[in-house]
């Protein structure tokens, strides 16, 4: 096993040996639960797809993965064991990594968990599994990329609730830049260019893609690079702020 | 051997470290002391490798803190200020942890991690999670997570800090055996614990060294009208301390 996965082991059984990871996992099927049968009204629309629990998990994910994400570095910096960890034998890609993909999986996992839903459908009728499938690899990679956001934030600072707000108001913007409350910030004086350059940012954009079942490779590799940059991000900020 | 050559660390307003240099050799046991504020940890944190210096260079046995910090940080055994520890793991998940990252494995993981929880008994705690243990058995963890794989380098910042004086003792017997052909560098305020276990002392002020001897010599430079007369030396106290509250115990 390599030093990543040791990271990852530990932080892993971290979440599983305090409430956190069942506080979420069932906060997270509760949710998903009430969007989709209450406010996406999954039976009344008789059509036989997973459309309403999915276009739902931006909206969810941007709460919920902010609360996943902004212990990682936060609780190091503010209990010392980052002193600890970063004068072990260990290069910061491990820790960055290993605590991102501990995270992930967890996510990942409460995601799984909502397979009744996906049980239901089948149940009730015959939906287009490949498109189900497609749109759950877009949501776990979203939630990728909002936790990579996350460890960024949760980097910067050593209070878990400024590390929690920030990525909400960043995750915000990546959601939402798409949409006419973030371009309208722009248009009138800004290029087109920028303006189409800030609209491919938006998570949004590429998830609704992928939730349509249009698994292009530019919309996973869209989510591969926001979760790249922001992981570099955080490595950068560790390096330049873990000893304040 | 490590070789500390013109380390500065200056921070927004002030200089924690002012081109500080010296060496520490095999077998000996190095007492770093000072005034709170004096750039004990700063320098501790620089020579483990948790700070860059703003210039100057550490070599430990050979291995650049900086060029080659792998191999330099598998040397050293390190308990940070404070003994910072995960307080949602068992005391022996965390010390299996630590040899996972260290490369121990198999055998001789489980042989060294009976040791060292034997060496700073630990056994009574082992499955307890560290959030639930006394102060003086998180330093004790600490400890064990720094003694873990036998390191050549040990580095102690304030190591006794919080521990009641029979502690005090088997932590410094500890040090004491550990030395032999290790280096250790251990820091502390509390002034008799240096004679107690060190070969030499530095003290440093305002990030300088002010003195670098052995503790023996220092007591002996000692200017006169520095000494309080009639003081109740603490190393008769505290082995009054010790004969009373262990009798028996061992």
């Amino acid at each position: 096993m390599g030093k990543t996965g040791i990271i990852f082991k530990r932080e892993l059984y971290a979440y599983f040996s305090t409430p956190l990871a069942y506080v979420f996992i069932v906060i997270f099927l509760v949710m998903n639960g009430i969007f989709t049968f209450d406010l996406g009204g999954f039976f009344i629309r008789g059509q036989a797809d997973l459309q309403p629990f999915f276009s739902f998990h931006p909206w969810l994910y941007l709460f919920m993965i902010p609360a996943l994400a902004m212990g990682l570095w936060a609780d190091e910096r503010k209990s010392g064991t980052i002193e600890l960890l970063m004068t072990l034998p260990i290069r910061l890609r491990d820790a960055v990594l290993g605590k991102f993909l501990a995270a992930w999986v967890l996510s990942g996992i409460a995601l799984l968990l909502t397979f009744p839903i996906w049980i239901t459908v089948n149940y009730l009728g015959s939906p287009d599994n490949g498109v189900i499938l497609a749109a759950y690899i877009g949501s776990w990679l979203m939630a990728g990329g909002f936790l990579a956001i996350g460890s960024c934030m949760s980097a910067l600072t050593r209070n878990a609730v400024i590390a929690f707000i920030l990525t909400v108001a960043i995750c915000f913007v990546f959601v939402s830049s798409g949409s006419p409350i973030v371009l309208n910030a722009f248009s009138g004086w800004a290029p087109q260019i920028l303006l189409d350059a800030i609209a491919t940012l938006s998570f949004l954009t590429h998830f609704d893609a992928i939730n349509k079942g249009v698994l292009d490779i530019r919309d996973l590799l869209f989510f591969a690079a926001v979760i790249a940059a922001w992981l570099l991000a955080s490595a950068i900020v560790i390096e330049i702020k873990k000893a304040n | 051997m490590i070789e500390i050559s013109h380390i500065t660390r200056k921070f927004e307003h002030f200089t924690a470290v002012d081109d500080l240099s010296f060496t520490v050799a095999e077998g000996e046991v190095l007492g770093f002391l000072g005034p709170n504020g004096a750039g004990k940890s700063t320098t501790m944190k620089i020579i483990t490798g948790f700070l860059a210096p703003s210039s100057g260079r550490i070599s430990i046995d050979g291995h650049d803190i900086a060029e080659d910090p792998m191999a330099a940080k598998a040397l050293i055994g390190y308990l940070p200020e404070g003994a910072p520890s995960y307080p949602d793991m068992s005391v022996i998940n965390f010390l299996e942890f630590i040899a996972d990252i260290r490369g121990l494995s198999g055998a001789q993981k489980q042989q060294r991690i009976e040791k060292v929880i034997h060496d700073v008994e630990l056994s009574s705690v082992c499955h307890q999670t560290i959030e639930t243990l006394s102060k003086g058995f998180k330093r004790r963890v600490g400890l064990a997570q720094a003694i873990l794989h036998d390191p050549k380098v040990l580095i102690l910042d304030e190591p006794t800090d919080g521990l009641d004086p029979n502690q005090k003792h088997q932590v410094r017997n500890l040090i004491r055996n550990l030395a032999k052909d290790k280096i250790v560098i251990v820091s502390t305020h509390i002034l008799e614990e240096v004679s107690a276990v060190c070969t030499r002392a530095i003290i440093i002020n305002k990030g300088r060294i002010v003195a670098d001897a052995a503790p023996a010599e220092l007591e002996a430079a000692a200017p006169a009208d520095f000494i309080i007369e009639s003081q109740a030396s603490p190393g008769k106290l505290e082995a009054f301390f010790r004969s009373v509250t262990t009798a028996g115990a061992q």
